[in-house]
């Protein structure tokens, strides 16, 4: 169990005064200058060095796609883009850095922008937080005020900007390249391929989009050093994580532990434990909606890390833990995401637009078992014919949860269309 | 182009492409197919409808969009081997059979009321890359249908959203009237705020769309095109000689649809020249008529009207010729045959605009259209290209994107780009600072001028005062034209020194060749010979029926100084003749026979005589004759455009109900909205 002095969102839960006062007391912006005094060549090492995988999801390493960035050129300036747009169901870390620890984020913005040659970052926040982006904006003004950011940041002779942008409530939106196009005002649909943000992003410049939590932990980590952050998890997955637990737990919750953490230990220890006991357990989803469920038997040994779980055809995600105990109707549960993914289609690519809308309502033919055995087989072939054939990941993203459920549940849908035409027979 | 050219392996062929170039484009140049439905070669890339997927050996273990890759994107294999790209793997034969399944599920497969049938995409590509069978078993969706106007009828339960249309509408056509609303499957293309479109160009936007989501409204269930006969022609609607295709079934012209020519029309066609053939079948003058002693026109023979021409021509009376808009340089070849040899003269400057007879260089220009695309400054006098040639206008508003700077001098008017207003007179020209022109080495500037900086008396001065600053900046000129036979007319010298108004006062005859727009003044016998019972017909004493363009072959030079070929697509109506052959007819009548017989004579003997004309689509470098002494006064004046109402201006126009409506249309929306200047 991570302790408390390696915490790095030690006022996640907001007990704590979330001012800058309050955030200052607690060793947040303290000689930033000193950091950015250092060189971008050095932060953007020591994050390489430690390790940092993206939070939001793909989990790319974060110094490598910094380093990605351009020499910053006169005729074109760089953006740092923080991706606050957090809808992914059963996700809700950023949240808690956003109106609890706005300003580790704000400061992160400064040492990461510095780092990638940028003077200017733009937070796009998640349409729905209306008062987190409240808590943030507080937060923006008052490092403003004390010249944290603005012209000669925090006396580092770098100026730096940071707006926020507030999004209008739509899931695809957090797709970076959609994430930009809807920051320049345009339809959020995402671009196509290269070119990547990097050489081409917001306005035609050169950009980084990174999840809030990834940008968050850049102070603490410069500070600590990377090797005290690489001291947690298995290598390749090192540091330490906002994990959300939801579903059946006892006590649902945002915690930050180390990677790699037993899944078990995880629930147990923050979640209170499933929801009539470990063996009441019936099924994971352990990184937000996208990724594909883990049955009960694989949760006994299961490791939150990226690598572990790609290794069992899931994956990290967010880290967003979704907990179903033995009473959940798992059909109906992978249905309800078929749904949303269904309704957050931008409807820009021809296999996203008409599949995730056919995949549902095949779904909630399963739900009832009004189905033929065979259309299992159909379901997961469309699944694939979505999958990586679209612009962006959100048509895998809307196929993985499917795949999982015929993958691990397969016999519960056909007895439940088994059941279903037995009953016809009955009643006849 | 660059020079290094980069190896790549397509379908175990090796082949050096230009590093910017698409997969696609490279796969093209080995002629392998790729089908598509949302790429089109001159609208952006979308990349949206995912049909033209291709392997990427080496890659992300998915197909890549082939029309989105550029070749320098791709990376080599590990030891430097160039990349390999399959065409025709499993890989790809199941993802374009997975996407053709999604695009048809929701498609109503209408097909045999669908006006597209025959020269669809959707079902051609179906056939070729589809599956036989369907698993969907789902209700399909369906959506409400758009009023888009008069032209373009939709059905948008059909539309696969490649978007297509939109980015027609605001890249080329430059008026952001179409968008995709919505999300995910409920997602609908649909015009801003259900207002009908009001470009001059959107029935371009039929032939874009790849299914039979948007239609044409005036050809609904009336052919289909495996029924049609193609004729490959030119339109003479403007001057500027698109290339067109006209479609007939028996008699009837049934549609007209634009054909590639990168010199000129590029593939896009004005709703004017598309949609005006039904003014073909409507007013037509389909017999000879001759006023009679109350006064009135009543039908004759051609015998008779013969013969009453005869008895006014042949006593030495003073024969003038006038040319209208839509006339092939033969029969203006073979007018002014017969009116020279009965000392008659000849007259094609009927608005008052001023054209320089032989001076080619002042009356058509020294630049190519195409020149357009190079241009870095584009100054326009006197003229509202959106109105007078809507697809150069087009090609303008392209320069104009590139980062080419507009000026405009003359009346503000609303073009599809945003350009700096100089002022209305040519004096407003030396607001372009000195500084301007030196800075810029004004490298690659156009002047496009206007027939209506030409009009009224002061029109040679300020021909001279513009080629006097066209000497001055180093500039190309453009002469843009409205009518389509005027340069051919031109080119012929049909004019005389005297000028219209002094030539009308001086003929006691006058042979009319389809004037409409101008008032023949009381006085002189009037002989109108022509297709349409317009205005022009109105004030005549003799009616000769004569072919439509498209009803006989001729010549045409636009308005670059490219001749080009119409051809006759189907027959004409009643008793009307072929126009040459009216006037072979004539001059047998007159005593002052013709030495050619047939319609081949008469060319070979005007190409001989004209060999510029004979030279079928060649623009001739014309030699610039200095600029002469003008008189200052010319710079005060206010400069005008020349037409106001861009669907009404030449008979044929005039006589189709559709362009009424869309010139009824265009009024309402143009006395609601202001001009937009900068």
């Amino acid at each position: 169990m991570l302790k408390d002095k390696d915490r790095i969102f030690s006022n996640l839960y907001g007990m704590k005064d979330r001012s800058i006062k309050g955030s200052m007391q607690r060793g947040h912006w303290d000689n930033t200058a000193k950091l950015i005094k250092q060189g971008a060549a050095w932060i953007v090492d020591e994050i390489k060095g430690s390790g940092l995988r993206g939070r939001g999801g793909a989990g790319f390493p974060t110094g490598l796609k910094w380093s990605f960035m351009p020499k910053p050129e006169a005729k074109k300036p760089s953006y740092l883009v923080v991706n606050a747009d957090e809808s992914e169901p059963g996700t809700c870390k950023d949240r808690e850095i956003l109106r609890h620890e706005p300003h580790t984020l704000i400061e992160g913005c400064l040492l990461a922008g510095f780092a990638m040659g940028a003077h200017t970052a733009y937070i796009y926040v998640r349409g729905e937080y209306v008062r987190e982006r409240e808590a943030l904006q507080i937060a923006i003004n008052e490092a403003y005020s004390k010249g944290f950011i603005g012209k000669n940041a925090s006396k580092s002779g770098w100026d730096f900007d940071v707006f926020v942008h507030h999004g209008a409530g739509a899931y695809i939106c957090g797709e970076e390249t959609a994430l930009l196009e809807s920051l320049e005002g345009k339809k959020g649909m995402p671009r196509m391929k290269p070119p990547f943000p990097a050489m081409a992003g917001l306005y035609g410049c050169p950009t980084t989009v990174n999840n809030v939590e990834s940008i968050a932990v850049v102070p603490t980590i410069l500070r600590r050093g990377a090797s005290w952050f690489s001291k947690f998890g298995r290598p390749n997955n090192f540091g330490t994580k906002l994990f959300c637990l939801s579903g059946h737990v006892n006590s649902p919750c945002v915690v930050e532990e180390e990677m790699s953490i037993p899944l078990k230990e995880l629930i147990d220890k923050h979640g209170g434990g499933v929801r009539g006991g470990w063996k009441n357990l019936k099924a994971v989803i352990p990184g937000g909606a996208s990724v594909p469920l883990l049955p009960a038997n694989m949760c006994e040994d299961a490791l939150m890390d990226f690598d572990w779980l790609k290794e069992q055809k899931s994956g990290l995600g967010t880290g967003a833990v979704i907990v179903m105990d033995g009473q959940t109707d798992v059909i109906k549960a992978i249905w309800r995401l078929s749904k949303f993914y269904k309704h957050e289609s931008c409807g820009q690519c021809t296999p996203c637009r008409e599949g995730t809308g056919w995949m549902m309502r095949v779904m909630e033919r399963f739900v009832s078992g009004n189905a033929e055995l065979e259309e299992i087989d159909s379901l997961l072939e469309v699944s694939k014919q979505i999958e990586g054939h679209t612009i962006c990941a959100l048509g895998d993203a809307a196929a993985w949860p499917i795949q999982g459920l015929m993958r691990h549940f397969r016999h519960e849908v056909e007895s439940r269309i088994k059941t279903n035409k037995n009953s016809h027979l009955a009643a006849e | 182009m660059t020079d290094n050219l980069r190896k790549v392996v397509i379908d175990n062929v090796e082949i050096d492409v230009d590093p910017a170039f698409t997969i696609m484009q490279a796969c093209e140049k080995m002629s392998k197919e790729i089908p598509r439905f949302c790429y089109h070669e001159r609208l952006s890339i979308a990349g949206n409808c995912r049909m033209c997927l291709v392997e990427v050996v080496g890659g992300p273990p998915k197909p890549m969009a082939s029309c989105a890759l550029q070749i320098k994107d791709l990376r080599p294999g590990p030891n430097g081997e160039p990349p390999i790209i399959k065409t025709n793997s499993p890989m790809v034969k199941k993802a374009r059979e997975g996407v053709m399944e999604f695009l048809l599920i929701n498609h109503p497969l209408d097909c045999p009321i669908c006006d597209q049938g025959g020269e669809c995409d959707l079902q051609d590509q179906a056939l070729s890359y589809g599956v036989d069978f369907s698993r969907y078993r789902e209700p399909k969706r369906a959506a409400l249908d758009v009023n888009l106007g008069p032209l373009v009828e939709t059905n948008m339960t059909r539309c696969i959203s490649c978007t297509r249309c939109v980015r027609f509408i605001t890249e080329v056509a430059g008026v952001p009237e179409m968008g995709q609303i919505g999300r995910g499957e409920s997602s609908e293309i649909t015009s801003y705020l259900g207002q009908t479109l009001t470009s001059e160009l959107q029935g371009n936007i039929i032939d874009l769309c790849p299914v039979g989501a948007l239609t044409s409204k005036p050809y609904a269930f009336s052919a289909r095109p495996w029924e049609l006969i193609k004729t490959n022609t030119i339109d003479v609607m403007d001057a500027l000689g698109s290339n067109i295709r006209v479609d007939s079934k028996g008699k009837r012209i049934m549609r007209i649809i634009p054909r590639n020519h990168d010199g000129i029309n590029e593939e896009w066609l004005s709703d004017k020249s598309r949609f005006m053939w039904d003014g073909l079948s409507r007013q037509r003058l389909d017999k000879p008529y001759i006023r009679n002693i109350s006064g009135r026109l009543e039908e004759t023979t051609w015998d008779l009207a013969f013969n009453a021409i005869s008895d006014k021509c042949l006593p030495a009376a003073k024969i003038l010729a006038i040319s209208g808009d839509l006339v092939s340089a033969e029969t203006l070849y073979a007018a002014k045959k017969l009116v020279n040899s009965l000392k008659g003269r000849t007259e094609c400057r009927i608005g008052d605009s001023y054209l320089p007879p032989r001076d080619r260089a002042a009356y058509v220009g020294t630049a190519h259209i195409g020149g357009i695309d190079v241009a870095e400054q584009i100054f326009l006098i006197g003229t509202n290209p959106r109105l007078e040639a809507p697809v150069l206008n087009a090609r303008i508003r392209r320069a104009w994107l590139r980062g080419a700077e507009i000026k405009l001098v003359g009346e503000p008017v609303s073009l599809t780009y945003e350009y700096q207003y100089l002022g209305p007179k040519l004096k407003d020209l030396d607001k372009l600072s000195s500084n301007f022109l030196k800075a810029n080495q004004l490298k690659n500037s156009l002047i496009i001028l206007g027939q209506g900086a030409l009009l009224g008396q002061d029109g040679p001065d300020i021909l001279h005062a513009v080629k006097d600053f066209k000497e001055k900046t180093n500039s190309e000129l453009l002469t843009l034209h409205v009518a389509a036979s005027k340069v051919g007319a031109m080119d012929l010298n049909f004019v005389c020194d005297m000028g219209y108004h002094s030539s009308i006062k001086w003929s006691d005859v006058v042979l009319n060749l389809g004037v409409d727009d101008y008032e023949i003044p009381k006085g002189p016998f009037v002989i109108y010979q022509g297709s349409h019972g317009d205005r022009g017909a109105e004030r005549a004493d003799i009616i000769l029926p004569g072919c439509a363009f498209t009803e006989e072959s001729g010549t045409f030079v636009n308005t670059e100084g490219r001749p080009q070929m119409a051809f006759k697509a189907c027959e004409t109506v009643g008793d009307a003749r072929e126009n040459w052959a009216i006037l072979r007819a004539l001059s047998d009548r007159l005593n002052v026979p013709f030495s050619f017989n047939s319609f081949e004579e008469l060319r070979t003997q005007l190409f001989h005589d004209k060999p510029q004309l004979g030279a079928m689509d060649e623009v001739p470098t014309n030699s610039w004759k200095p600029s002469e002494k003008f008189s200052k006064k010319c710079l005060e004046k206010n400069l005008n455009t020349v037409f106001k109402d861009h669907y009404l201006t030449n008979a044929i126009a005039r006589s189709s109900v559709l362009l009424a409506e869309l010139s009824k249309n265009n009024n309402k929306v143009n006395s609601k909205k202001g001009l937009k200047v900068t």
